[in-house]
């Protein structure tokens, strides 16, 4: 206990930094999902292969694997490009922004299954209620789509957002100094990794209890139309 | 045989080499000669998923009929396990096996230090677990979906809650379980790529390797990530065919 107090400043900014990684990949996830979800169901054809391809290949892929892959790969594709064009010199991607990156293109494909699986549950109805009101697209997507789109999704958002919480914990590896790190390297240097370990695993169950309870909220406020159906 | 006749697949290699040194950005013929260290990687996956499924399910099953019977106390012990092994990351659990238990001497001295000494087992037994907590919750869901009217005709024709529960509660609840126990074995394959994390070789460990050997930025994780896709798409094949079979006798006739 003594060994947590004395780096609990650590422990508390590693908390902060994977809170912060976490809510930016989500952002990320959210507003890829939300286009990869479009680009399927009202995409051309092409758009729609596009996005089945992204989905499948990002599904079928470890998150750390992918994380290495495109925190690596990506950086050396885009200096060969600044290379070959001769436009920049090189360039060395900031680690929290390729974390927060590469988690949003990871959980962007399982969100767009999401959204697309809520969108499919709208009763069509609803659709058609918006066009004989004589609604324009942008029109019945903010006013009808989206609302009820995300009381649809929303549970299922809820479970991606949990998986994405703890991928967080992968983002060491890129040598991001997130709250696995300051553990391990605290727990290395007090020789007590136990109990560091332990802490990282009751912050983490205190950050998921927290988001089942933000989650349940959120989702009593999208729904809240639905009783009148 | 003679050598003048044309090889097929050492021209083929012939092609990835010269294509490799004057062309491509991904050096595959380094790649590909290093396939037994890939081979090896992929042994080791296998292994380790296979080992923390079956694990999981002699584990999570048993736990599974507590929760679901209700059973004071264990139901909860049961409910606490679930929520803490699925709410943090399997990382940390490997982590605190490998290198959280290894502080004390009690563990040290130990018969159970034979096995967490060793990370691969390490690796495994935190699968185990982890994956012991997912199929504690799947096998629930299983359970709770046999219709009470089942159970009803198994008593009304003096089976005992044991036999009931052999011959028709857990035949009906585990053939309802398989498409999710399918996403099990996907996701358990997904993380156990962090057991290059702690040093194991396997898919990931050895293009991690590969990297490390040959200062590669990258081209050792391309490799790991085909063969994931590779392993990915075999295994859906086989699991869509085991749930064809089983889920045969409530397929229309028809079709």
């Amino acid at each position: 206990m003594a060994d947590l107090w004395e780096y609990r400043w650590l422990l508390f900014v590693g908390t902060g930094r994977t809170i912060a990684l976490g809510l930016s990949g989500l952002m990320l996830a959210l507003v890829i999902g939300l286009a990869t979800a479009a680009a399927r169901i009202g995409g051309g054809r092409i758009a729609d292969r596009l996005a089945r391809g992204y989905t499948t290949f990002v599904r079928s892929v470890p998150d750390l694997c992918m994380m290495l892959l495109l925190f690596f790969g990506g950086q050396t594709l885009l200096n060969h490009v600044g290379h070959w064009t001769g436009w920049w010199d090189y360039l060395e991607i900031n680690a929290f922004a390729a974390g927060a990156l590469t988690i949003g293109v990871i959980f962007g494909a399982y969100m767009a299954e999401s959204f697309r699986g809520a969108h499919a549950s709208i009763p069509r109805g609803q659709f058609e209620a918006a066009a004989a009101f004589g609604m324009s697209r942008t029109q019945t997507f903010r006013q009808v789509t989206f609302p009820l789109l995300m009381g649809y999704a929303l549970p299922s958002l809820g479970v991606n957002w949990m998986v994405l919480l703890k991928s967080t914990a992968l983002v060491s590896v890129l040598g991001l100094q997130d709250l696995v790190y300051f553990a391990t390297s605290a727990g290395r240097s007090s020789r007590n990794p136990f109990a560091f370990l332990v802490a990282v695993m009751v912050i983490y169950l205190l950050l998921t209890a927290l988001s089942e309870w933000v989650l349940a909220r959120l989702e009593r406020r999208f729904t809240r139309g639905r009783t009148l159906r | 045989m003679n050598p003048d006749a044309p090889d097929p697949l050492s021209d083929l290699w012939a092609l990835v080499t010269a294509f490799s040194a004057d062309r491509s950005p991904v050096d595959f013929a380094l790649i590909l000669s290093h396939w037994p260290m890939f081979l090896q990687g992929l042994v080791n996956t296998l292994l380790l998923v296979a080992f923390g499924l079956a694990a999981g399910a002699l584990v999570g099953l048993p736990m599974a009929v507590l929760r679901w019977h209700r059973t004071p106390v264990a139901s909860q012990a049961v409910g606490a396990f679930v929520y803490v092994f699925r709410g943090t990351p399997l990382l940390v659990q490997a982590y605190l096996l490998y290198y959280g238990l290894a502080q004390f001497a009690a563990v040290r001295d130990s018969p159970l230090w034979i096995v967490l000494r060793e990370p691969w087992w390490c690796c495994a037994v935190a699968f185990a677990i982890n994956s012991a907590a997912y199929q504690v919750e799947i096998y629930r869901g299983g359970l709770d979906a046999v219709p009470k009217g089942e159970i009803e005709a198994a008593t009304a024709i003096g089976m005992s809650p044991g036999m009931a529960l052999r011959r028709l509660i857990l035949p009906s609840a585990l053939r309802r379980c398989l498409p999710m126990l399918g996403n099990e074995s996907i996701f358990l394959l997904h993380g156990s790529a962090i057991a290059s994390m702690l040093t194991v070789i396997d898919v990931l460990g050895a293009g991690r390797r590969l990297n490390a050997e040959y200062y590669l930025a990258f081209e050792g994780f391309l490799a790991a990530t085909v063969i994931y896709m590779a392993l990915v798409w075999i295994i859906t094949r086989i699991l869509a065919r085991v749930e064809r079979r089983t889920m045969r006798h409530l397929r229309a006739l028809a079709s």
